[in-house]
């Protein structure tokens, strides 16, 4: 009954989860196994990057289920990834313990810098995984919770509400910049040395990671199928095409934002707290308001409101700009809003929504 | 002398604070004991300083088919949007039953409570099939939690069936409701109001658009449906109220100007003159 539900019936999905799967097998097995020499070799670089490319896709379906589903656009998700990923930085911070470059048992570097004696009390407990954990989860969805029931129960929606998502996610940015605000300020948090006990450099760590993220990617994509195939995922889309009908059908249509827009802030931040030991650092920067636009482009890329399209345009999005990026930097960001325009334009339904036609000329065709 | 004036005015002994009341119990039966079923009363809204309604007084029996016209901008609308909540007056007061005051209610509470409403436009949800709109109009526990994780049982389904041959739309079960025709989608948006079980239709120009087959057919869902709840339709379309009415009630810069039969109301020379004499 429920495989049917969330994997039988969505044949788009089950190629790409499918497709994830086999990457989460074969790139741990092609890296760790084979020679450098071997063409089938996938460097550590590779690694890491699709590696990072997981955790974006996770990212990109929290953001795909509140606006492809519930019609609420979020143009601030970065802020919960950001935050997931924080969290993830201070446990990692942690575990340096005396082995900063001033040595202090218990401080992080940047505090010896700024002469602090004590280590702040939000440091407190982040020595410990399952409580890092356990905030990785519960700050954004604090936080979403109680921005979300301001926002909702003021009836605020549409742009407005993508505009003061933008502005939580730029007056967070500001705040983390801040030394005094004790994360690291402008620098972040970097020089990581170990995860639960492994050498965070380790070859086998990092292809630990790489599954860990596949794996994430995978439960959270069951995870958004179990509520878009519920009753409730009916009532969300009822709500993204007639909000008042919905209200006056009986549902209380905050309460149903709300709970759905914490839930994505969740996934959001459980991708961001993957996505910091894979790329070593976090700082600042990832709060800023072009992060989060991007977000949404990967999603209206890859087709809005199937899920695994998120996945798929998180993929093809970040693909790009790698490769833009290293061969002509300064493109990118104009071939980033020319795809924006041309996908609104041309491709309403995303790539998914364009080789689901071609398959069916196809099918006509025959 | 004037702070304890105010005091008493303020602690008066023989009235109940709002917050000391029981909160409205939709639980037990509507109290109908005297009659009407919604009482309508002195309610005035305004609008930047344009009277919406101007001291309406309005009472629906249990079970009762009521007409209301009016020429446009007569508050026919904003009287709906009290009753349901969307819009809160500036005075009066509405009361479902004896003791259920709706103006403490918010919409879902109302819509949950025995009080549905059709819009003047057809409005469904599109995405989704013939069979998912019923489906989400059902009366059944509509809290998060519940909608996430059960299913509707057998016999909410029936009832579903049942609405699907009482509006006509069987063998369109699973086509998607955007694809309706447009007298399909104001049928189906009165089913989806039969599934929330409610006691009284507040149904905003139902006929808007029909031929004149569809006309026909929704004048008998209408008046098969008056009895085991009460309706209120607000239209336009005169020889459709004529075709349904037993009781009109002639709204006019909003207030009410003249009640009665469909004859009694014709002939009365007030309303000639503002509305059907033009």
């Amino acid at each position: 009954m429920l495989t049917q539900r969330l994997l039988l019936s969505d044949r788009g999905g089950m190629l790409v989860l499918g497709l994830v799967l086999l990457m989460a097998i074969i790139v741990p097995i092609c890296n760790l196994a084979l020679p450098t020499s071997s063409p089938f070799y996938i460097s550590n670089f590779t690694v890491a990057l699709l590696g990072k490319f997981l955790c974006f896709a996770l990212l990109a379906l929290s953001v795909d289920l509140i606006w492809g589903y519930a019609g609420i656009l979020s143009l601030g998700h970065g802020a919960f990834f950001s935050l997931g990923g924080y969290g993830m930085g201070m446990y990692l911070m942690r575990q340096i313990g005396d082995r900063g470059v001033y040595g202090h048992p218990e401080l992080m570097d940047f505090m010896v810098i700024l002469n602090w004696e004590t280590l702040p009390w939000y440091w407190q407990g982040f020595e410990m995984f399952w409580f890092a954990a356990l905030m990785i989860l519960l700050v954004p969805g604090l936080l979403a919770l109680v921005f979300g029931w301001l926002a909702f129960r003021s009836r605020v929606t549409g742009v407005y509400f993508a505009i003061i998502t933008q502005a939580l996610t730029f007056a967070l940015m500001l705040a983390f910049f801040r030394n005094e605000m004790g994360f690291g300020g402008n620098n972040g948090l970097n020089d990581f040395k170990e995860i639960l006990g492994f050498d965070i450099t380790a070859k086998t760590t990092r292809a630990g990671l790489f599954v860990a993220s596949a794996i994430a990617l995978i439960l959270g994509y069951l995870a958004c199928r179990y509520i878009v195939t519920s009753r409730m995922g009916r009532v969300l889309i009822a709500i993204r095409d007639a909000e008042s009908r919905t209200r006056f059908s009986g549902y209380q249509v905050e309460s149903y934002k709300l709970w759905l827009f914490v839930f994505s802030a969740m996934l959001a931040a459980v991708a961001g707290a993957l996505y910091v030991p894979q790329v070593g650092i976090i700082n600042p920067g990832e709060f800023s308001p072009l992060n989060s636009i991007e977000m949404v482009v990967w999603v209206a890329t890859g087709g809005r409101g199937t899920l695994f399209g998120a996945i798929v345009g998180a993929f093809s999005v970040n693909y790009a700009k790698t490769f833009f990026t290293t061969f002509s930097p300064e493109t990118w960001l104009f071939i980033l809003g020319a795809l924006f325009v041309l996908v609104t334009l041309l491709l309403p339904k995303g790539i998914v929504g364009l080789l689901d036609k071609l398959v069916r000329r196809k099918g006509d065709k025959a | 002398m004037t702070t304890l004036a105010q005091f008493r005015e303020t602690w008066r002994r023989d009235r109940v604070f709002d917050f000391m009341l029981p909160t409205p119990e939709f639980e037990r039966p509507v109290d109908t004991r005297h009659g009407p079923i919604l009482y309508v009363e002195d309610v005035s809204v305004s609008f930047d300083g344009f009277k919406a309604l101007n001291n309406l007084n309005l009472y629906i029996d249990d079970g009762e088919l009521r007409c209301i016209i009016g020429p446009n901008g007569a508050g026919k609308t904003t009287m709906m949007d009290v009753i349901t909540g969307k819009t809160r007056p500036d005075t009066g007061s509405v009361y479902f039953g004896q003791r259920i005051d709706l103006l403490k209610l918010s919409e879902h509470q109302i819509a949950r409570g025995g009080i549905g409403r059709k819009f003047q436009k057809p409005t469904i949800f599109e995405a989704l099939s013939v069979y998912e709109n019923l489906e989400l109009a059902t009366a059944a526990d509509k809290r998060v939690w519940y909608t996430l994780t059960r299913q509707l049982n057998g016999e909410q389904r029936d009832r579903i069936n049942e609405v699907l041959i009482q509006i006509g739309l069987v063998d369109k079960r699973h086509s998607n409701a955007g694809e309706l025709s447009h007298g399909q989608k104001q049928w189906l948006e009165i089913g989806m109001l039969l599934m929330q079980n409610p006691r009284v239709l507040l149904v905003d120009e139902p006929v808007a658009g029909m031929t004149g087959e569809e006309v026909e057919h929704t004048a008998n869902l209408l008046t098969s449906l008056a009895g085991k709840h009460s309706v209120i339709v607000v239209e336009h379309d005169m020889a459709f109220v004529r075709s349904i009415a037993r009781k009109v009630t002639v709204l006019h810069q909003g207030s009410v100007l003249a009640e009665g039969t469909m004859d009694q109301v014709q002939n009365d020379p007030r309303v000639i003159e503002v509305y059907l004499g033009e």
